[in-house]
């Protein structure tokens, strides 16, 4: 983590624009960035030009493992970035499945430990579905990303990592997302017959199928 | 499709060695098991989404009543994922003291592990033991913070109370004896022919299944990986304390079963170390009253008593988090119940459950 408890309290980042993605894209250049709590942050001084917020955070990620896999993938590697310490790469859907292989097998993660999304409804595709791996060779995290519209299907992993079975099925229940190539696809925490996908943003926290509730509680509602 | 001598049955929601509401359907073919299907989601509240309209501080509490029992661990991991995404550290009085109540956490949570899953093979007496320390473990909590089981005790920063007067005192005198209370549940099963029978062999993960299908913790450790994220990547105050990751060899029931002992005795080690030397200051980092993160993201995982318990924030910068997804041990580690149970009697899965360690509360959410 972080090596100072260094805190600029008011001067908060600007909460405009889409977080997750404000880093600029790959770029070639910046050495090797140093997340989090290192840049002993001049809060309100030193911001050179506009653009960037107070405290930069996000990086853009080019170390050699960025290198080989760009070697390897070219144009399926959308992005790399670096925030606060984590690697974080996001890649075409298309080619999730051989992409993980590769990692699996050649860059030794071999453990898938999360696997969730996160819905940005005015994005254009509006999922990420966010992996998070583990190697234990290397001990180190990596985590990757793919973008969905509503409606499209990402390739499963199972096939690759065990552990992703319950995780997508649970991602498939909550946002509605589909795995294409998952052995059983069907919701895992909600009932079957369920309408609808809680953690999508447009579902509000009150809201709930109330015909299924009515049905098979026998009460009005849940609340 | 069914053979003509295969059969069918659910055992659970309300069987009482299903630890909860787990529902387990079995495939039979006369007693022995071929196959079998967890169905769950019989709690889930929706912690989730909660999450994402309730401030940061207001949702710390929710995730205490995940893993009721051992809520402090859950609540150490919500509150330095949400440090790390603040870019903030606590200090280090407060990792201290943080350490010290995880780890009887964690002894406490091994303790109910091991009375019910005595109890559930048939062995009443460790049950009493059991309780009669985790009772100790409690009232330290309920001294420090006022409650026993979903506690709260820490907050994003730090902590919020002091540690009580006869703290070190209380810990000590509890580690003091501990010591030969282990050695009481070793005399009542180790060398138990029972117990042996019924564990040994029972259950056998191997180290590649669980790496596949992500198991962490006493699991995964029993399985012969010697991998502990308190010293793959070390939080709060473990880069500070000796001590050592047991392993198991075959990755039976009864290799678990000595794993999480000598867990526990590890862990009372910690713990003496700790008391030792509580370092003096602050208790909490500034943090400010309104917390607004930067925008970013962060997955920050620790080692909780039953494995890795990981939590994925994403910030956009408000005092509410955009999306919280909390990766809980329980839930990934019952994902091999069905490769550890093939091939075994109906009278095993109740071994198997209760070896794995779940909490329905945390694989439901």
């Amino acid at each position: 983590m972080a090596d100072e408890p260094k805190e600029p309290k008011p001067p908060q980042v600007p909460t405009g624009d889409q977080p997750a993605s404000a880093a600029p894209p790959v770029s070639p250049p910046a050495a090797k960035p140093v997340g989090a709590g290192a840049p002993a942050a001049p809060p309100k001084a030193a911001a050179p030009a506009a653009p960037r917020p107070p405290v930069v955070l996000q990086t853009p990620l080019n170390n050699e493992f960025v290198t080989r896999f760009r070697a390897k993938f070219g144009a399926a590697l959308l992005e790399a970035i670096e925030d606060r310490k984590q690697a974080i790469l996001t890649v075409d859907r298309a080619q999730l499945v051989e992409i993980s292989l590769h990692l699996r097998d050649e860059e030794k993660f071999d453990m898938l430990a999360d696997l969730t999304a996160v819905d940005w409804p005015k994005r254009e595709k509006r999922f990420d579905v966010v992996l998070d791996l583990y190697s234990f060779p290397k001990n180190e995290r990596l985590r990757v990303k793919v973008h969905a519209a509503d409606g499209e299907a990402v390739p499963s992993v199972v096939s690759v990592w065990p552990a992703a079975n319950w995780q997508e099925r649970e991602v498939f229940d909550m946002f509605g997302i589909a795995f294409s190539g998952h052995p059983d696809l069907k919701r895992i925490l909600l009932p079957d017959e369920w309408q609808g996908y809680p953690l999508r943003k447009d579902y509000d926290i009150l809201q709930q199928d109330t015909a299924w509730v009515r049905e098979n509680l026998g009460i009005e509602s849940g609340q | 499709m069914l053979g003509a001598d295969e059969l069918v049955i659910n055992m659970g929601p309300q069987h009482p060695s299903t630890h909860g509401v787990l529902r387990v359907k079995l495939k039979l073919d006369g007693e022995r098991v071929i196959g079998s299907e967890c169905i769950i989601g019989y709690l889930h509240r929706g912690v989730e989404k909660i999450a994402e309209n309730r401030t940061y501080q207001q949702f710390a509490p929710y995730v205490d009543r995940m893993d009721y029992v051992a809520a402090v661990s859950s609540g150490l991991g919500y509150c330095e994922a949400v440090e790390k995404l603040l870019v903030v550290e606590a200090p280090p009085r407060a990792r201290v003291i943080r350490t010290i109540l995880t780890e009887l956490q964690r002894i406490a949570s091994h303790l109910l592990w091991l009375g019910t899953h005595a109890l559930d093979i048939g062995a009443l007496t460790p049950l009493f033991y059991c309780f009669r320390e985790r009772e100790e473990i409690l009232k330290i909590f309920e001294k420090y913070c006022g409650a026993r089981l979903t506690t709260h005790a820490f907050r994003i920063g730090g902590l919020q109370y002091e540690a009580y007067d006869t703290f070190e005192k209380d810990v000590e005198r509890f580690c003091k004896d501990f010591e030969s209370r282990i050695v009481e549940y070793e005399t009542l099963l180790t060398q138990n022919r029972i117990w042996i029978g019924r564990t040994k062999g029972v259950g056998i993960l191997t180290a590649a299944d669980a790496i596949a299908f992500g198991v962490t913790g006493p699991v995964l450790r029993a399985s012969g990986v010697k991998w502990d994220i308190r010293k793959a990547a070390p939080y709060a105050a473990y880069d500070q304390y000796k001590f050592e990751i047991p392993v198991g060899t075959t990755g039976d029931t009864y290799d678990r079963y000595l794993v999480r002992m000598e867990e526990m005795r590890q862990s009372r080690l910690i713990c003496l170390q700790a008391i030792e030397n509580i370092p003096a200051g602050p208790i909490m980092a500034k943090v400010g009253k309104v917390l607004k993160p930067p925008p970013g993201e962060v997955y920050h995982a620790i080692e909780a008593p039953k494995g890795e318990i990981g939590y994925y924030i994403v910030s956009d910068g408000t005092v509410m988090p955009y999306r919280v997804h909390i990766r809980p041990p329980s839930f990934i580690n019952l994902q091999a119940f069905d490769r550890m149970v093939r091939g075994h009697l109906v009278a095993d899965v109740v071994a198997i459950i209760g070896t794995i360690d779940i909490v329905l509360g945390e694989v439901d959410r």
